[in-house]
């Protein structure tokens, strides 16, 4: 059963002499065919995220013409992302990923229209943003976002081409296929947070999304085709380390709140909320910056949390009174912010505070996420925390 | 019946990185029991403080999820295969 993909205004849909050669691997292939090639192009698919598994994903439907793409995420890039996100460019740090991954994929594919939506998705605005795209790729990174995206394809009746990843280990599955499972059947709950490490912590072997992503890729292609077996009512699993693959049943669930016999869910909930994510505190902040005061910092290290001190002073002052931190005077952060690990929590420090919160302005433009300006500086420190500290 | 306990990823960390365990058990609840005598930090990780297997935790008895058959009481024969399939989301903290 193919996924109809003329369900918005029929436009009569051509291919250029550039085109047919461009796709001639796939039009000789009875498979795919010029008709299948039509299919591709009046396909519209959207990409919920332009991540680790949104780069194998964006490069290879944009290849093959996959005539509307659209792209959602709120993120920047940055360093840390580029080991398995490769869309991505060096040159790419600090842009905006949507922009960044739209550039790529009009480079590779220029007959192919692409719209970015530089937004976080939400309950708000998600069935907004599905609504004119006959598939939806999952390609993010959070629980929230992933009931969210399952949730509004089952209301909205579109497949949901559902991928996922952790070290060394991938799922993928097609999700919301007319008469098939959804993610509520597979998993009722998320775990509370805390549970399970995230990648961010677990860390991800950067081909791994690569791998993943391109499975999700290659169901997307066979759900516009109507070709083949979809990977519907099964789970497939991947582990990189073991190079195996292993394929579990997969059944819809009758006791489904979602998409069960007795719905209890009918409209797009609070997900942060469901996924027990609220009560996180934000830290302070002073004209968006972070902020942490000598006392609280001294009493996470006293902790043992993992935290990076930066210190964006010069080295003299570094000599008269230091807190062990990393020296990078301000004026050679631009040059040097290589040096620094993005996925770190970040204290960031200097005498009174001013210079590390230009610091901190020009490492989140950089994509830097987890920073903490140090509030009032080393004085604040000498203040507060170590009196025999000299203030100067 | 002998029987193969697979851990994924997130798990082995508890099982001192050991990526499948072999033990003997009647029923798939006997080997998970098993399991979480010799790997006592598994436990909380696998059932809630009630003792049910966790809602974001899958249970396969060979290919089958054990919601399916007879839950923790289904038969296991030589030579199956357990696997425990947590849910992965990937990517960031929860807190992005």
């Amino acid at each position: 059963m193919a996924i109809p993909t003329d369900t918005l205004p029929k436009q009569e849909v051509k291919l250029s002499k550039e085109e047919v050669l461009r796709y001639s691997r796939h039009l000789i292939m009875p498979e795919v065919g010029l008709e299948g090639q039509l299919k591709l192009k009046r396909a519209r698919v959207l990409l919920i995220g332009t991540g680790g598994l949104g780069a194998p994903l964006g490069l290879y439907l944009a290849a093959a013409g996959v005539g509307h793409l659209g792209l959602v995420d709120f993120d920047v890039v940055d360093f840390s992302n580029l080991q398995r996100q490769v869309t991505f460019s060096t040159g790419d740090v600090g842009k905006h990923k949507t922009e960044a991954a739209k550039a790529r994929l009009s480079g590779l594919n220029p007959t192919i229209e692409i719209q970015t939506f530089e937004t976080r998705l939400t309950s708000e605005n998600a069935l907004e943003l599905f609504r004119d795209f006959d598939i939806i790729v999952d390609g993010t990174d959070n629980f929230p976002t992933r009931y969210l995206v399952n949730d509004a394809c089952l209301l909205l009746g579109k497949p949901n081409v559902y991928g996922s990843i952790f070290r060394f280990e991938g799922q993928a599955t097609v999700f919301g296929y007319p008469g098939g499972p959804c993610y509520r059947c597979l998993y009722p709950e998320p775990p509370p947070p805390g549970l399970v490490p995230s990648c961010a912590e677990g860390g991800v072997l950067g081909v791994l999304p690569g791998i993943v992503g391109s499975i999700q890729a290659m169901e997307t292609i066979k759900l516009i085709l109507g070709t083949g077996e979809p990977l519907v009512g099964r789970l497939l699993l991947f582990d990189a380390l073991g190079m195996r693959f292993r394929e579990l049943k997969l059944r819809k669930n009758p006791a489904c709140p979602l998409c069960g016999d007795n719905r209890t869910i009918t409209k797009l909930i609070d997900y942060e909320e469901f996924c027990g994510i609220r009560g996180e505190e934000a830290p302070p902040m002073t004209d968006g910056i972070p902020e942490i005061s000598a006392k609280d910092l001294k009493a996470r290290q006293d902790r043992g949390d993992d935290l990076f001190i930066l210190d964006v002073r010069e080295p003299h002052e570094y000599q008269i009174c230091n807190l062990n931190g990393k020296l990078i005077p301000l004026g050679e952060l631009p040059r040097r912010v290589n040096e620094l690990d993005s996925s770190r929590e970040m204290v960031v420090h200097c005498r009174s505070g001013k210079r590390s919160a230009d610091a901190i302005q020009f490492l989140q433009k950089a994509g830097f996420k987890k920073l903490l300006n140090l509030k009032g500086g080393v004085l604040a420190w000498a203040d507060e925390v170590d009196p025999a500290m000299p203030k100067y | 019946m002998a029987v193969k306990v697979m851990i994924p990823t997130p798990l082995r960390q508890f099982t001192g990185k050991q990526a499948s365990i072999e033990c003997n058990a009647a029923t798939v609840g006997e080997a998970l029991g098993s399991l979480t005598g010799s790997f006592a930090e598994l436990r909380k990780h696998l059932y809630t403080e009630d003792g049910k297997i966790r809602s974001f935790v899958n249970v396969y008895l060979n290919d089958e999820d054990i919601r399916f058959l007879d839950k923790e009481n289904t038969q296991t024969k030589d030579g199956d295969t357990i696997s425990i399939v947590p849910s992965i989301a990937g990517g960031s903290p929860y807190w992005k």
